[in-house]
């Protein structure tokens, strides 16, 4: 039991993760397919050239804008967090395995983790402390509180983020589309019923 | 029904809905310790081997390395909740492929990674075991020699590698089984899984001015972390400050210390601030997943479905150190006869070391394995006899008055309903059927009881000048939503809005005693130390309007926080007034305090023979049902849940809307549990340590129908009458998917996971002949 032969199993079960991670429907997804690396490890590094390694950025953030001087190799996610404060982007895996670090970039929801800072230069970035407006939570927000759709809470501004991308495109989503949309996000405290259940809930509002 | 009170048994909005919908929840790594110094540890690459040597030296010259350390180090502690057999970096010996052999601590990232790449280690192999069955052959390699030697806090029955032996006997079993018209002897195996909560694991400790450690970190209990770093260094627990952040999920897995002992040995040699912060690899080869189980279970039984005798041996692999695996294995021996009246019983459970990374505490906390052998079999019984499978546990379900295992009485038991309630609800019935040429749905049913009263917890009450409230419990909120609940019952208990009380944070300087956020205890035992505690502010606060208005206490009523005088309601004095009383006039500020333990009534030596447990008493048993129906693919040997009814009687719900949180997200463990979940090892090796080739539950593999039915069977001893819920939903699932499966195809599954393959398996033994569908 304990000595396994992994081989035919992990292939499955990769398999089906990925199939999890609606990565055989791009279009139907609202994650990037191609941040979904087929292998684990880190997001692709550019090398590491001496003297050349700090780069200047700009990034515009919930409608703001940042200029910063960071390494050329440093994650969204790791940007946001360390250099702006913004700490609701929550780092699960870094490796674009389980969703926490969502955020929303031209409208799509994508891997905080898996994007190059430098990369999204002049793009729109949404993360979860955008959401509120004047002083009030996202329609989704207060559905997330509504229906209790958190435990622990370490995955759910990614599910929000997600969420709210899909929503913003789709009006009167199915049950089975809310499900497709959010299916690259792990909740291991298990708070799918409640998730879906706020998600659905929230279309109705939006 | 119960009585209607006001907070208790509502559906509030959580403490902590706002900052966690809006990101601004402080998890461990969202408080920039920008000063700490980066923390790295080098894992043993051998599964066991002595370590000849360990050079540092070349490490060392590394620019930015600040500090090395290594085992010899250290000071000669070993910890451990039950036994202390684990020191924080190994020493002399490695008995794991992942277990911490050095600590680095740089001024980067890069400097430690590359130190940790110049270290070198000089290994001699050593024989080693991974499975428990060669573990327990004579001559096997010990893991622990010295294992006579360890301190205990139980009498433990131990031998070769078998760290420790649980027996619970009652009755005759011969008798039992002479007595039975059938006996049914079978075997199952269960799996090592992963926790996976999915906030890594880390810790900042600093030395700070007066010498004492201050731990910053992520954990279900700061009291068990200040513990164990106190036992493994060998300093006082009153040099140690444990804060918690935040806790990104648990279950279990964060119950004994992760980092927080490494962190500390670093900050100590260092003299540094440093952090350490596991990355998700890491943690899947660091962490402690449920034990793997083997169980062999005999039961004897009349041809009424009446159960005359059981005798169950499981044997528990945990790895390289105990941890709570003792605990574990003794608790999955208490809950193996099931929430069954049999009168003739013996249990062993065998907890056993190998070289594989070690196991700790996952929901269920030894029950999950225990209560899937037992229920599958149940079922292959049942069919043996031609009974419904709910009907043959009906006929030996234990009810209020009955006793458990060990002879403690059951206070308050609602199985019953919950079958009634799960069947009624899922459509109960035992017709399976093809919903396509290539699908087979079927149905299964499976039981399940589990404590929720267990050891102790303290909760300070405090009234603020202005009337307002501290909460003070060490109850760590790891997403169950605990600070809300206990929040609940201070507030009904003393007649307080919820918005008048702050549950404070979680600090081991300030925070009462709390074995942890574990074994489903939460509401019931810290819950009763709250709800004395509060009681106890409510009479002070009581006793002060009496002195002031000059009245007997016994006059007086509360009403909308305000003390008055029964029939004279002008006389009154509200909370606020008497917090400002109480702090500059007369009586001196109010602090209460609510102190609570289960200390019995405990095993009943006469009836049952026990030995080798280590808890003492247990109570407030709670109980669940579960019926799930699947649809098995039988080409691809995929399975799918299509829908579950759970029903679980957790005494009264101070939140149901929580608690159904709680039954649904257990569901979805054990779902995983069930169907796919397995850290696999080859040569003691993680295989598959991340997200892709582990695979746990999506969204789309929990079922759309699902139902959390609760069920209130209120206990005397519970506040307000609740027990508890955090680990039910898990614990019977597996078993009703297994059950369910089997029911679909005709065949019996043993082995969890119920993969595609021995689906497949299973099927291509039944010789490739699909017989109809079971009728009842
Ligand atoms: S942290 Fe980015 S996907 Fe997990
Ligand atoms: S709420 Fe804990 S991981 Fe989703």
């Amino acid at each position: 039991m304990a000595t396994t032969k992994g081989d035919e199993r992990l292939r499955m079960s990769r398999r089906s993760f990925l199939k999890g991670m609606g990565v055989g429907a791009a279009t139907s997804t609202a994650l990037a397919t191609g941040l979904v690396k087929p292998r684990a490890g880190k997001a692709a590094v550019p090398p590491l050239v001496e003297g050349l390694s700090y780069v200047p950025v700009e990034l515009k953030i919930n409608g703001r804008r940042y200029a910063l001087t960071i390494e050329a190799r440093r994650t969204l996610a790791d940007v946001l967090r360390t250099e702006l404060n913004l700490t609701g982007t929550k780092i699960g895996c870094d490796r674009a395995e389980c969703g926490a670090c969502t955020v929303i970039v031209d409208g799509r929801a994508m891997y905080g983790c898996s994007l190059l800072a430098v990369n999204v230069q002049g793009r729109e970035i949404e993360t979860i402390e955008g959401l509120a407006k004047n002083g009030r939570l996202h329609p989704l927000q207060e559905a997330f509180i509504e229906y209790d759709a958190y435990q622990c809470g370490f995955c759910t501004p990614g599910q929000i983020l997600a969420g709210k991308a899909f929503l913003d495109k789709k009006k009167s989503p199915t049950l089975a589309e809310v499900k497709q949309a959010l299916s690259g996000n792990i909740c291991r405290c298990g708070a799918y019923h409640h998730i879906f259940e706020a998600v659905l809930a929230a279309a109705k509002k939006l | 029904m119960p009585t209607p009170l006001a907070v208790v048994g509502t559906s509030v909005v959580k403490v902590d809905a706002a900052e966690k919908v809006s990101g601004r929840s402080r998890y461990f790594d969202d408080v920039p310790h920008r000063d700490a110094l980066v923390g790295k540890v080098l894992w043993s690459r051998q599964p066991h081997a002595r370590l000849v040597n360990i050079e540092r030296s070349r490490a060392l010259r590394v620019p930015g390395v600040k500090a090395i350390v290594i085992g010899a180090d250290l000071p000669d502690g070993l910890m451990g909740p039950f036994i202390k057999d684990e020191p924080i970096l190994a020493k002399g010996v490695t008995r794991f492929v992942g277990e911490p052999l050095a600590l680095v601590a740089a001024c980067s990232d890069e400097a430690a990674a590359e130190a940790l790449q110049l270290i070198e280690v000089e290994y001699e192999e050593l024989p080693a075991v991974f499975t428990a069955e060669d573990a327990l052959r004579p001559g096997a390699p010990l893991l622990h020699p010295d294992l006579a030697s360890y301190v205990k806090i139980y009498e433990a029955v131990q031998e070769g590698n078998v760290c420790s032996h649980t027996t619970f006997a009652e009755g005759d079993l011969d008798a039992g089984f002479a007595e039975a018209d059938e006996v049914f002897e079978d075997t199952f195996t269960t799996q090592r899984v992963h926790q996976t909560y999915l906030e890594r694991s880390g810790a900042v400790v600093e030395v700070d001015a007066g010498g004492r450690l201050v731990v910053w970190s992520n954990t279900q209990s700061v009291h068990l972390t200040q513990i164990r770093i106190a036992e493994a260094l060998l300093i006082p627990q009153s040099k140690i400050h444990v804060i918690n952040s935040r806790v990104g999920g648990g279950f279990g897995g964060r119950m004994e210390p992760t980092v927080q002992p490494m962190a500390a040995a670093l900050a100590l040699k260092c003299g540094k601030k440093v952090k350490l912060y596991l990355s998700r690899d890491e943690e899947f080869t660091f962490g402690k997943p449920r034990h793997s189980s083997r169980i062999d279970i005999k039961t004897g039984v009349k041809r009424d479905g009446r159960l005359t005798a059981k005798q169950v041996r499981l044997i528990y692999n945990t790895g390289a150190y105990a941890d709570d695996g003792p605990g574990i294995a003794g608790f999955g021996a208490m809950m193996a006869r099931g929430p069954y009246n049999i009168p003739h019983v013996r249990i062993d459970a065998y907890c056993v070391y190998t070289n594989l990374p070690k196991s700790g505490a996952f929901r269920g906390f030894g029950n999950p394995q225990a209560t899937f052998a037992s229920e599958s079999q149940l079922d292959l019984i049942a069919e043996r006899l031609r009974l419904d499978p709910i009907e043959l546990r009906l006929r030996n379900a234990v009810q209020t008055g009955d006793t458990a295992l060990g002879g403690q009485r059951y206070t308050s038991v609602g199985l019953r309903r919950c079958f009634e309630q799960a069947a009624a609800r899922a459509g109960w019935r035992r017709v399976s059927a093809s919903s396509s040429p290539t699908k087979r749905r079927g149905m299964g049913v499976a039981a399940m009881h589990h404590i929720s009263g267990l050891l102790s917890a303290g909760a300070f009450v405090k009234i603020n000048e202005d009337g307002t409230v501290g909460l003070v419990a060490g109850a760590v909120d790891i997403g169950q939503g605990c600070e809300t609940v206990l929040t609940q019952i201070a507030a009904e208990e003393l007649g307080v809005p919820m918005s008048d009380i702050h549950y404070a944070a979680i600090d081991s300087d300030t925070a009462p005693f709390n074995w942890g956020t574990a074994g489903s205890r939460t509401t019931f035992t810290v819950g009763n130390a709250v709800r004395l505690a509060a009681g106890d502010a409510r009479r002070q606060l009581l006793a002060l309007a009496a002195k002031t208005l000059e009245v007997s206490p016994d006059d007086l009523e509360t009403v909308d926080r305000t003390v008055r005088v029964k029939g004279s309601p002008q006389r009154a004095l509200s909370y606020r007034d008497l917090g400002a009383i109480s702090h500059w006039v007369s009586g001196g500020p109010i602090l209460a305090k609510g102190s609570f333990i289960v200390d019995g009534p405990g095993f009943d030596p006469k009836r049952a023979v026990l030995r080798g447990f280590p808890f003492g008493p247990l109570t407030a048993y709670i109980f669940g049902v579960h019926v799930v129906e699947v649809e098995v693919d039988v080409e691809t040997g995929e399975v799918k849940v299509l829908k579950a009814a759970a029903a679980h009687d957790v005494g009264r719900a101070i939140n149901p809307t929580v608690v159904e949180g709680q039954i649904e997200g257990g569901f979805a463990q054990g779902l995983g549990y069930a169907l796919f979940e397995e850290l696999c090892t080859e040569g003691g090796q993680t295989l598959n340590p991340s997200f892709i080739d582990y695979k746990i539950p999506s969204i789309l593999d929990v079922p759309e129908e699902m139902t959390a039915i609760i069920v209130e069977e209120e206990d005397p001893h519970g506040p307000f009458g609740a027990k508890g819920v955090g680990e039910p939903g898990l614990v019977a699932t597996a078993a009703a998917i297994a059950n369910a499966v089997s029911h679909a195809l005709g065949v019996r599954l043993r082995d969890l996971p119920l993969t595609p393959e021995r689906v497949l398996a299973a099927l291509e033994a039944k010789q490739g002949t699909l017989s109809p569908p079971r009728a009842p």
